[in-house]
């Protein structure tokens, strides 16, 4: 196949990338456009194999290696819970990122088969490219394993901070724009070892000190570094649809990033130089001078529910976490059954990752109609009989709009209080991810269900059909 | 003078950004995790790199450093791809079955 004919194909499958991206501006496209990026991706593998035009046994083994890994692939994909969406998104960048590492690697060793000079006397330009998305690449995979480990618990999601740390990320930084500076000059395969090595590092580095609560920008940020990663790699193929591809990723996975620190009212560079969470505690303990919060019982609670007209649940993480969400939808059906309307508000930062709690609650079958962002529905909560807090803390922590001696003052809150009544479902009061106390406990108007999520959803449930 | 190919490339870098900015941007927020589940497979595209490593230098010598690189890398770019794929074919098909409830 001539190049310019497989460049041309490239192009279609970058523009079906896009497509596939675009499908995702609404339900009901989205299926469409997941089969347009599963074209787009069928053309850009049978198009490579074609102008490689090498048919001999190293093909078998390229297309067993390849039906090995989707195998692999197909039989997490089936399996995962969808709870564990952030790790497996973790996981999955980690494999992008040390893909790119290893055909960066593979490049610089066989320059020739990739035109892009000879060993010791490679391009200068894309020696630059390739040790961009080499060094990137590393960033993202050793990154996306101290993610994953953080999300699984395998590590402690508190973060760990040293004295001197930016400094070292800092020198780090540098020495790796240095290195790849006197890579160009020397072409010396040392060099190239070392940018690698010291990305790894980085990449690892980054990670540690950012605590649990701000997970979810990490795994925004690390999805946009393996597109910047696979752009680079792009540039060193002279591949358009790598470039196309990556830079589509690396912008949404920095429009991610940016909506999740919006969300939690926090500047990008607060988050990546990290330690939140842990410097908290010391602050809290000063002024948790908490009012006496009143509880009431599941019945109770069940009974006001039934009597009012209007009822908005909000739920996060702590409700997935109990599998509280299929009760929780027998429960509505039951609320909608008596006439009442129930609507959901979902927090920016609700869940784990974006759009997290929006796939936990689809996944219960909730439809996705009854779900409103957090601009859509503050203003209804005035108006609302019943606000129902499930497994959620801090995004309804009313602190964050005047308290400003508060870590999360200045963060958009689902404005809960502003309703008649709020319930709160809770395990204890141990404060949450964030380790903050929620001034909301102790309002007049709210009353905490102490328990397991499900049993005290199952319990209104009982009460609601009797 | 001749424009270098690699500022032709940098152009679509450039403008993919762009168009990356805008079509997010779109995304329904109820979608953002499909969305980095997709955007996950679709960087695997770096596949293709991955290819034309383990097939290079069509000499007897298959199982060079390069080559061997190549293949772990089409592993790690497969799982991916199928993995992201699949993952938000099963998350979206469940926005799908509650719209037929209805």
């Amino acid at each position: 196949m001539s190049a310019n004919l497989s460049a041309i194909f490239y192009l279609i499958s970058g523009v079906l990338f896009i497509l596939a991206l675009k499908g995702l501006s609404s339900p009901k496209t989205s299926r469409q456009g997941n089969v347009f990026g599963i074209i787009g991706m069928i053309i850009a593998i049978v198009v490579t194999i074609l102008s490689v035009g090498n048919f001999s046994t190293g093909l078998i083994y390229v297309l067993m290696f390849l039906l090995l890994g989707g195998a692999i692939g197909a039989f997490i994909a089936f399996k995962i819970p969808m709870t564990a969406m952030p790790e497996l998104v973790a996981g999955f960048h980690s494999l992008v990122g040390l893909a790119a590492v290893f055909v960066a690697i593979s490049a610089f060793l066989k320059p020739e088969v990739f035109n892009l000079g000879m060993p010791g006397n490679i391009k200068i330009v894309s020696l630059i490219e390739m040790s961009i998305g080499a060094s990137i690449g590393a960033i993202t995979f050793s990154g996306s394993v101290i993610a994953f480990l953080k999300l699984q618990g395998i590590m402690s999601g508190s973060p760990i901070t040293f004295k001197g740390q930016h400094f070292i990320n800092a020198l780090i930084g540098i020495s790796i724009i240095v290195l790849i500076y006197y890579l160009c000059v020397t072409q010396l395969p040392n060099l190239f070892w070392l940018i690698i090595l010291l990305s790894f590092l980085i990449g690892l580095l980054l990670i540690i000190p950012i605590g649990g609560a701000d997970m979810p920008v990490v795994i925004s940020m690390l999805n946009s570094y393996s597109g910047w990663a696979a752009a680079g790699i792009g540039f060193t193929l002279e591949n358009t649809a790598l470039i196309i591809t990556g830079a589509l990723v690396g912008s949404s996975g920095a429009i991610l990033s940016y909506i999740m620190c919006k969300g939690m009212n926090r500047s990008f560079f607060n988050v990546i130089l990290g330690g939140w969470g842990g410097t908290d505690k010391t602050l809290d303990t000063k002024n948790s001078e908490q009012r006496p919060v009143k509880s009431g019982n599941a019945e109770d609670a069940a009974f006001l529910m039934k009597n009012a007209s209007s009822i908005i649940i909000v739920p996060g993480y702590g409700m997935a976490v109990a599998q509280a969400q299929h009760s929780l939808k027998e429960m509505v059906d039951t609320l909608k059954n008596n006439g009442i309307k129930v609507a959901y508000a979902i927090h920016p930062v609700a869940g784990r990752m974006p759009g997290h709690m929006n796939v936990l609650l689809a996944e219960a079958n909730i439809s996705y109609d009854k779900l409103f962002d957090m601009d859509e529905i503050n203003d209804d909560f005035a108006c609302t009989d019943v606000a129902l807090i499930i497994g959620a803390n801090d995004v309804v922590n009313p602190a964050a709009r005047h308290d400003e001696s508060s870590p999360i003052y200045g963060m958009p809150i689902l404005n809960v209080d502003q309703a008649k009544t709020t319930f709160v479902l809770k395990r204890s009061m141990n404060p949450g991810f964030a380790g903050i106390s929620n001034e909301l406990f102790g309002y007049d108007n709210n009353y905490m269900v102490f328990g397991d999520a499900k049993a005290t959803v199952s319990q209104f449930v009982e009460t609601l059909k009797e | 003078m001749e424009i270098d190919p690699f500022i032709f490339r940098f152009s679509i870098f450039i403008l993919s950004i762009f168009i990356g900015y805008y079509v997010v941007w779109s995304v329904t927020p109820s979608l953002h995790t499909p969305l980095m589940s997709v955007t996950n497979a679709i960087s695997s595209v770096i596949i293709v790199g991955a290819i034309v490593a383990s097939l290079s230098g069509n000499n007897e010598n298959l199982f060079n450093l390069s080559n061997i690189l190549g293949l772990i890398a089409i592993i790690l770019a497969a799982i991916n791809i199928f993995g992201g794929f699949l993952v938000t074919q099963r998350m979206l098909q469940m926005y799908k079955k509650k719209k037929k409830d209805k």
